[in-house]
């Protein structure tokens, strides 16, 4: 519940350290949270740690999902709902 | 026959320190004015190196402000504490309307203060104030011990004289009346806060440190007496300059988030740091109310001027007993802009 | 700014808003918490119930560790840091909150203690190895997305064989709060809380995964949807709780998919249970004393335990008898209920947590949203008892 920033990873440092940028605004900060952290990876950045990695196909897969659900009706086929939790 | 002067040895400014013996009143004083600061700033006036500056006025509205300029670090992308100390006095007069005349510029300065950096601050002024056509005609200096400042603390004092028919101030908004802004908010914070290393992050951004007087100029002489008000949007950003003039003319303000300006780097910097771009101090920015009809003029004015290129109207004043400045998200929903409470200190969660 | 901006379209959202409007029974009120302070400050910043219709309502919950941090802990922390030679390391949200007899860190800063505003636990080790003559002590609060990176800071120190680096911990456990709102049983009828279903935290669910909420929703037969942080992210969420509702289900569902996993982040759940072990029970400030929902550092670590090292002992303290912060944390109270709200109490002059916090329900009422209050009438002061559904 934390402010976490979505941030781009542009280069990897040494002891699992990395430079994000958010639209040309550069920090450097620890990934040693995530494995195999990659330049070009969106990760959520929280008090100088990276927390998780964004997936892009789940985040396109969302907004298709928030667009199906502006327009009242079934998903559109194809498109999984979001779906129950198993535990 | 006149003595020969002394052959004094030029100041060490590579190397050399400000010390006591600078703020004495003595030789070392006088040679420290002389070669850092009448050095810079250059003015008949100045250059007569009286205690003081005299000189004949017209008659009319004279308006005077004065300024304390402690911003650390002291040089930042875009400028330095010597060019805001001139930026920001002119435009306290500049928003009441006036042409400036001149400026007075005291120092508080550091016992160990490197006197290369007092050069290129005293240079920084000079040429704003060599800029913007208003002289600095007298100045004061003083030494306090090490640790008893911090590095340097600045004070510009100005005068300046209002046109006639122009009668500018925080009180006249009325409901109907259009808020103008000249330009993106943000840039002059973000820019001294990404050279603050405990936050730790890098940007280009400038701070947007300038002289408005000539676009205030442009935009009198455009509207007139539709021109109700202008403030600049410093400490305590956008948002505690609209609480004042809604609180000091009793009125609401009705705004569009979305026709608010802001770079995408100051967006993404106070995404970071958790902080609200319309509390975050601007220096090269003022925003006017004016009566409706004179909007688009005065936008015609603002945008031919390389201080106003993204000037826009962004709101309205409405009639309001809780002088509340209302917001319309960029999402659609409502909200209200308040003053900033305390320091605005990033959050974390 | 990708994966931010476009959360945050309005046009999108008013469309899904149509379709809540459409879905919701019209003879139905819903009402839904938004656990997490984030949550609460995002629908107040964007103005996100002006969205909503009527009949769906957002109950602010105690989601926020400031808000929910005893003022005895804050106490001890101000003790910590007027230590002789000692910096106390805190995150900026801490120095505004109004601690015993009028104090706080920000008050014990201007009279000489060293307390130093850091933005990562990581700054608070740095500082302790480039000044070995200080006792650096770093002030630890939050939930779940907070924990790793303090459990990391400590791996650091330890690595780099410092010895004068500790931390004062206060952090808490979700799941903990979620089930002592849920868990009325017993109290009396204007102490239950009537909730239809919760927006579950999106980072601390980054970590714990989705799989912790499976039983509370089972148990008290309430769904969980965990949404991101945007405002769009927050306007599906309701539309998939109001979902739920309408075909009886209370099950979880991940809104968050971009970001959250059923297990969540493996590598961050091993460091906290390298450093950390359960208390038994932890005072919560408006929840009173709720077992096994907070974290203390493990022997093994000990010399990183400012707790021990120091011999902290915390004095209970009581909160301003007006204030109905306890009320208000617990969604049983709106800020505009508070006899003291804006009056008394305002970001300024705090008189309890939910308002000193920017994420508190209050701070977050008064700051974006207070100009609602005139057009309500005067509100009730207890919830309207629901008949059965």
């Amino acid at each position: 519940m934390c402010l976490a920033i979505p941030i781009r990873v542009e280069a990897l440092l040494p002891e699992q350290m990395a430079r994000v940028t958010l639209s040309g605004v550069s920090k450097v900060v620890s990934v040693a949270l995530l494995e195999d952290v990659q330049v070009g990876d969106y990760v959520l950045l929280h008090v100088g740690y990276a927390l998780t990695r964004l997936d892009p196909d789940e985040a396109e897969r969302t907004l298709a999902l928030m667009r199906e659900a502006a327009v009242p009706g079934l998903p559109a086929p194809g498109l999984p709902a979001l779906g129950e939790v198993a535990a | 026959m006149s003595s020969p002067r002394l052959r004094a040895r030029k100041l060490d400014i590579r190397g050399g320190l400000v010390d006591l013996s600078h703020g004495a009143g003595g030789r070392a004083s006088a040679q420290l004015i002389d070669e850092i600061f009448r050095t810079a700033f250059d003015n008949p006036l100045l250059n007569q190196a009286n205690d003081q500056a005299a000189f004949d006025v017209q008659a009319g509205r004279m308006v005077m402000s004065t300024d304390g300029y402690v911003i650390w670090p002291l040089f930042f992308p875009g400028g330095d504490i010597g060019s805001l100390a001139v930026h920001g006095t002119i435009n306290d007069l500049a928003m009441a309307g006036a042409k400036p005349l001149h400026l007075a510029a005291s120092y508080i300065l550091e016992e160990g203060f490197p006197l290369a950096d007092l050069r290129r601050i005293a240079d920084s002024m000079g040429r704003a104030a060599s800029e913007a056509g208003v002289a600095i005609v007298t100045g004061d200096t003083k030494v306090v011990e090490r640790g008893k400042a911090d590095g340097v603390f600045i004070t510009t004092t100005g005068i300046g004289l209002v046109p006639p028919g122009l009668e500018l101030s925080g009180d006249r908004a009325r409901p109907g009346d259009v808020l103008i802004l000249s330009g993106s908010i943000g840039d002059h914070g973000v820019a001294v806060m990404s050279k603050r290393s405990s936050l730790g992050f890098e940007t280009e951004i400038l701070s947007d440190s300038a002289a408005l007087h000539g676009l205030v100029a442009d935009m009198a002489a455009a509207a007139g007496p539709s021109l109700r008000l202008m403030r600049d949007p410093t400490r305590g950003g956008l948002a505690a300059t609209l609480n004042e003039i809604a609180q000091q003319s009793c009125c609401g303000f009705l705004i569009e988030e979305a026709a608010i300006p802001v770079r995408p780097e100051v967006a993404a910097a106070c995404e970071l740091l958790g902080l609200d771009p319309l509390h975050v101090a601007n220096e090269g920015k003022l925003v006017a109310v004016a009566a409706p009809g004179a909007a688009a003029a005065l936008l015609r004015v603002m945008r031919a001027h390389p201080l106003g290129r993204e000037a826009c109207v962004i709101g309205e004043v409405v009639a309001d007993d809780q002088c509340f400045v209302q917001m319309t998200t960029s999402f659609g929903g409502g909200r209200i802009v308040d003053w900033l409470t305390g320091e605005q200190l990033p959050r974390i969660c | 700014m990708k994966y931010i901006d476009e959360y945050r379209d309005g046009g999108l959202a008013r469309s899904i808003a149509a379709t809540i409007a459409k879905e919701a029974l019209a003879d139905r009120h819903y009402r839904f918490m938004e656990f997490c302070g984030g949550h609460t400050h995002a629908i107040s910043r964007y103005g996100v119930e002006d969205l909503l219709p009527a009949n769906v309502e957002m109950v602010h919950g105690p989601g926020c560790p400031v808000c929910v941090l005893p003022v005895g802990r804050i106490d001890d922390a101000i003790r910590l840091g007027m230590r002789p030679e000692t910096t106390l390391c805190t995150y900026a949200d801490l120095m505004r909150v109004p601690a015993s007899g009028g104090a706080s860190l920000l008050k014990a800063k201007a009279a000489g203690a060293d307390i130093r505003m850091i933005y990562s636990p990581m700054d608070a080790v740095l500082i302790a190895e480039a000044e070995p003559a200080r006792a650096v002590v770093f002030f630890a609060i939050g939930f779940e997305t907070t924990t790793p990176s303090t459990a990391l800071a400590i791996g650091l120190a330890r690595r780099k064989g410092l010895t004068n680096f500790s931390v004062f911990c206060n952090h808490v456990l979700t799941p903990s709060a979620i089930r002592a709102i849920l868990d009325t049983q017993g109290r009396p009828e204007t102490e239950r809380v009537r909730l239809d279903g919760f927006v579950g935290p999106a980072h601390v669910s980054t970590v714990i995964g989705t799989a912790p909420y499976v039983a509370l929703a089972a148990e008290f037969e309430k769904p969980v949807v965990v949404a991101g942080f945007e405002p769009l992210d927050v306007v599906q969420a309701i539309l998939m709780l109001v979902r739920q509702v309408n075909e009886g289900r209370s099950v979880v569902e991940n809104q968050y998919i971009r970001a959250v996993t059923n297990a969540g982040n493996r590598i961050a759940q091993r460091e906290i249970a390298e450093i950390f072990e359960l208390r038994e029970t932890f005072e919560w400030r408006g929840l009173g004393d709720l077992p096994a929902s907070a974290l203390r550092i493990r022997e093994a670590y000990a010399l990183f335990d400012a707790e021990r090292r120091y011999r902290v002992v915390t004095t209970p303290a009581a909160d301003n008898p007006a204030c109905e912060c306890a009320d208000v944390l617990r969604g049983l109270k709106t800020p505009a209920d508070c006899k003291l709200f804006g009056t008394v109490c305002s970001p300024e002059t705090p008189m309890g947590s939910c308002m000193v916090s920017p994420e508190g329900a209050c701070a977050a009422h008064w700051t974006y949203g207070r100009f609602r209050d005139r057009a309500k009438p005067a509100a009730p002061k207890a919830r309207p008892v629901q008949a059965a559904a």
